[in-house]
């Protein structure tokens, strides 16, 4: 047996020196976040590292104590805008991607590099103008207006997606035309059962971002707090006058959301590596 | 150009059915028996112009001014109170002339698709041919034309959340929108290029503030993008070497700390890193005394860049590992045989390598840093703040500044300014990666 023990190398010591290392430095930050969330005593700082006391006060609190800061109807809430930014964002960018990689039509090009210059502007930029426009439309404040706002303009992240259809091969529409297809059948039919990874990973981009992004909301809801969602609220629970009390309610809100995310992120990343390296290493 | 001429020829070749549709949208489709398609076109233009005549013209012709008449009080004889008078309001003017263009534009697209329609269905009928009736209509809509059906909601999407908006905003860049004129309180108007000399000149505070500001966001940009990618490429190295085993576990640990929402991870630092935060607890135990990784001007920008290395180095590990993978096996073996070591190996091989085949994805990074939000934001809130500084500190990146101008201050015009310079830094960058990018010259190479 000792013929195939793989030999002792000098080199792989030193790498799982570093990599030990490195993974502490990583995860030291997350299981803070874990020990904080548990903790008994509250307050932003403690002159010490370990909790005295542990307690799941922090958890049940957030579901309990709603008064002020309402956990369970932000979560309803971010689910809400998240389901529908996410089937109608998906809808989107699946109709443009396709479109603009495997249909031929005149102004193709034009619409690509319109697409590609308006990605460029600072998205803060349009920020207060997009609230202008919801307020002129009647929906300022409310959860539809959220929705708009994050997959309203989804049409413009079809990079990505292009760069996956692009890779299929045009043989298989060839068929299908000649075996009497028509090009709506075929997209439903032939290239997107074809399509799961980038399907599943547009789906996946699209529900997530409602749960990380505080700063649309921020400016869409003001000061309408029934209408917050996760990322908003916890942000809150933080601010200068919260935080001394908060801070340890803000951890656990913070785990119970990760949590879902980090499933989700790990059975997806390797569609996300698939989809983000696509076009740059095919080349 | 090409447009013009064709408008005038069609009109010298056209009959008279022809005729009347330059006048009478969808005549040339009624006349000739396509009822319905030329009844659309009828009530599209019928509804055109019922909006334009009753909001659209009124608008416009307040648009060189943006509104004169101020909201007033006035005193009510007979209630004995003061009453407002509704005046006019910029921002609504502003915002509903460039919504009426954006329509206006929409208009001539289908009135030069109904001339073309109407001249296409007079040569079918010369010719002696059959125009297609409705069903026909339809169903090239989901055959030869289903461009048309996939874009039309995107593009209704991206015009009202995105086009209109930055046209919106491009367009107050050139007005005096700040926080001394906000409508209907006070109507701002056109001031030209005012806010540009500002920014650049014209404005000591200001300019020094965007001078500084902009030097800070390229050296950030640079770090955060290069220590992102070399020490990524590293880990990915390592992870990847022959003989590490465990590899799956290795790479979940890093993977985890992208999955954690990344407004969560950054407070979470901020607070970690804080003058009393865990940090310095830690350091007081060995003896260092607290370390103002936030609040010193310099300590803080070299923080956010070690941060920022956290936050990023995974997400380079996972993109680099799959085209490490494909880099010739027989290239390190000669390398090997020659006696090159591993620093050389990295150096000569690896490294250019890599940087061959992945500089679109280096310099998309290095755009994306230049508008790298959350990191700032959430770590520093742009501080400490600087009094050399307008409304900004010493981490502030041009898109927080940007930020912070719109939101805390409602200096629209400024903000707005600065929007077209990172535009137009960005646009530079991305220009470059668009003619290095083989991915969109070789779209079709796979196909």
């Amino acid at each position: 047996m000792k013929t195939k023990r793989r030999k002792f190398s000098f080199s792989n010591l030193a790498i799982y020196i570093i990599l030990s290392a490195m993974s502490v430095v990583w995860i030291m930050p997350i299981l803070w976040l874990i020990m904080t969330s548990f903790r008994g005593e509250p307050g932003a700082w403690t002159p010490y590292i370990f909790p005295k006391e542990y307690t799941v006060a922090n958890y049940t609190r957030l579901f309990t104590e709603t008064g002020l800061f309402n956990y369970p109807r932000w979560f309803i809430n971010t689910l809400i805008v998240a389901v529908f930014t996410c089937v109608i964002s998906t809808i989107l960018v699946l109709m443009t991607s396709y479109t603009l990689s495997r249909l031929r039509f005149r102004g193709r090009k034009g619409i690509m590099n319109i697409g590609l210059i308006l990605g460029m502007f600072p998205g803060f930029m349009s920020m207060i103008a997009i609230y202008f426009i919801l307020k002129a439309m009647g929906l300022s404040q409310s959860l539809t207006a959220l929705v708009l706002v994050y997959s309203g303009a989804a049409g413009l992240g079809y990079f990505i997606a292009k760069g996956f259809f692009d890779t299929i091969p045009r043989v298989l529409d060839e068929a299908a035309i000649v075996d009497g297809a028509n090009q709506n059948t075929i997209f439903w039919r032939i290239i997107l059962p074809l399509s799961k990874p980038i399907v599943v990973y547009t789906v996946l981009m699209s529900f997530i971002a409602p749960w990380v992004d505080f700063i649309f909301v921020s400016v869409i809801m003001k000061d309408n707090y029934n209408n917050y969602t996760i990322a908003l609220g916890l942000y809150q629970m933080i601010t200068r006058e919260n935080i001394y009390r908060y801070f340890t309610q803000f951890c656990a809100g913070a785990v119970l959301i990760a949590i879902p995310i980090t499933i989700l992120f790990i059975y997806m990343q390797k569609y996300y590596v698939e989809g983000v390296t696509g076009g740059a290493v095919k080349g | 150009m090409r447009f013009i001429k064709n408008y005038f020829m069609t009109f010298a070749a056209g009959d008279i059915i022809t005729k009347i549709s330059y006048l009478i949208m969808g005549a040339g489709c009624f006349l000739r028996g396509q009822i319905i398609k030329g009844l659309l076109f009828l009530f599209l233009q019928a509804s055109f112009i019922v909006y334009l005549f009753n909001f659209g013209l009124g608008q416009l012709k307040l648009l060189p001014t943006l509104g004169t008449a101020t909201r007033v009080e006035v005193w009510n004889e007979e209630l004995q109170i003061y009453e407002y008078v509704q005046g006019d309001n910029s921002m609504l003017i502003l915002l509903f002339s460039v919504m009426t263009i954006i329509i206006i534009l929409a208009f001539l697209v289908i009135y030069h698709l109904n001339i073309k329609t109407a001249y296409n269905n007079q040569l079918t009928k010369e010719r002696g041919g059959k125009l297609n009736n409705m069903i026909r209509d339809i169903r090239s809509l989901f055959d030869s034309n289903l461009h048309v059906t996939f874009l039309t909601l995107p593009t209704i999407g991206v015009v009202t959340f995105t086009i209109l908006p930055l046209i919106f905003m491009i367009l107050i860049a050139f007005t005096n929108y700040d926080q001394s004129h906000q409508p209907p309180g006070n109507l701002f108007t056109w001031v030209g290029l005012e806010n540009f000399r500002n920014i650049f000149w014209n404005d000591p505070l200001q300019a020094r503030t965007f001078v500084g500001i902009l030097q800070w966001t390229l050296i950030w940009a640079f770090f955060a993008t290069f220590s992102n990618y070399i020490l990524g490429m590293i880990l990915a190295l390592m992870i990847n070497k022959k003989g590490i085993r465990l590899k799956k576990l290795w790479r979940t640990i890093f993977v985890m700390t992208i999955a954690v929402p990344q407004f969560v991870s950054l407070m979470l630092m901020s607070r970690l890193l804080a003058d009393q935060g865990a940090m310095n607890v830690l350091l007081g135990y060995l003896g260092i005394g607290p370390i103002q990784f936030l609040t010193n001007a310099l300590y803080a920008r070299i923080t956010v860049i070690v941060v920022n290395i956290w936050v990023g180095v995974p997400y380079t590990m996972l993109i680099t590992s799959g085209i490490l993978m494909n880099i010739p096996a027989d290239l390190y073996e000669s390398a090997r045989i020659d006696g090159a070591n591993p620093v050389k190996t990295f150096t000569r091989i690896t490294l250019p390598y890599m940087l061959f085949v992945t500089t679109p994805y280096l310099i998309t990074q290095f755009v994306g840093n230049i508008n790298n939000f959350n990191v700032i934001y959430l770590l520093t809130g742009g501080g400490p703040l600087s009094l050399d500084y307008y409304q900004a500190g010493k981490t502030d990146l041009l898109v927080t500044w940007l930020y912070k101008l719109t939101v805390n201050n409602q200096d629209y015009n400024l903000a707005s300014a600065i929007g077209i310079i990172i535009f137009a830094i960005s646009a530079a960058m991305s220009l470059i990666v668009y003619n290095m990018s083989s991915s969109t010259k070789k779209e079709e190479t796979f196909q």
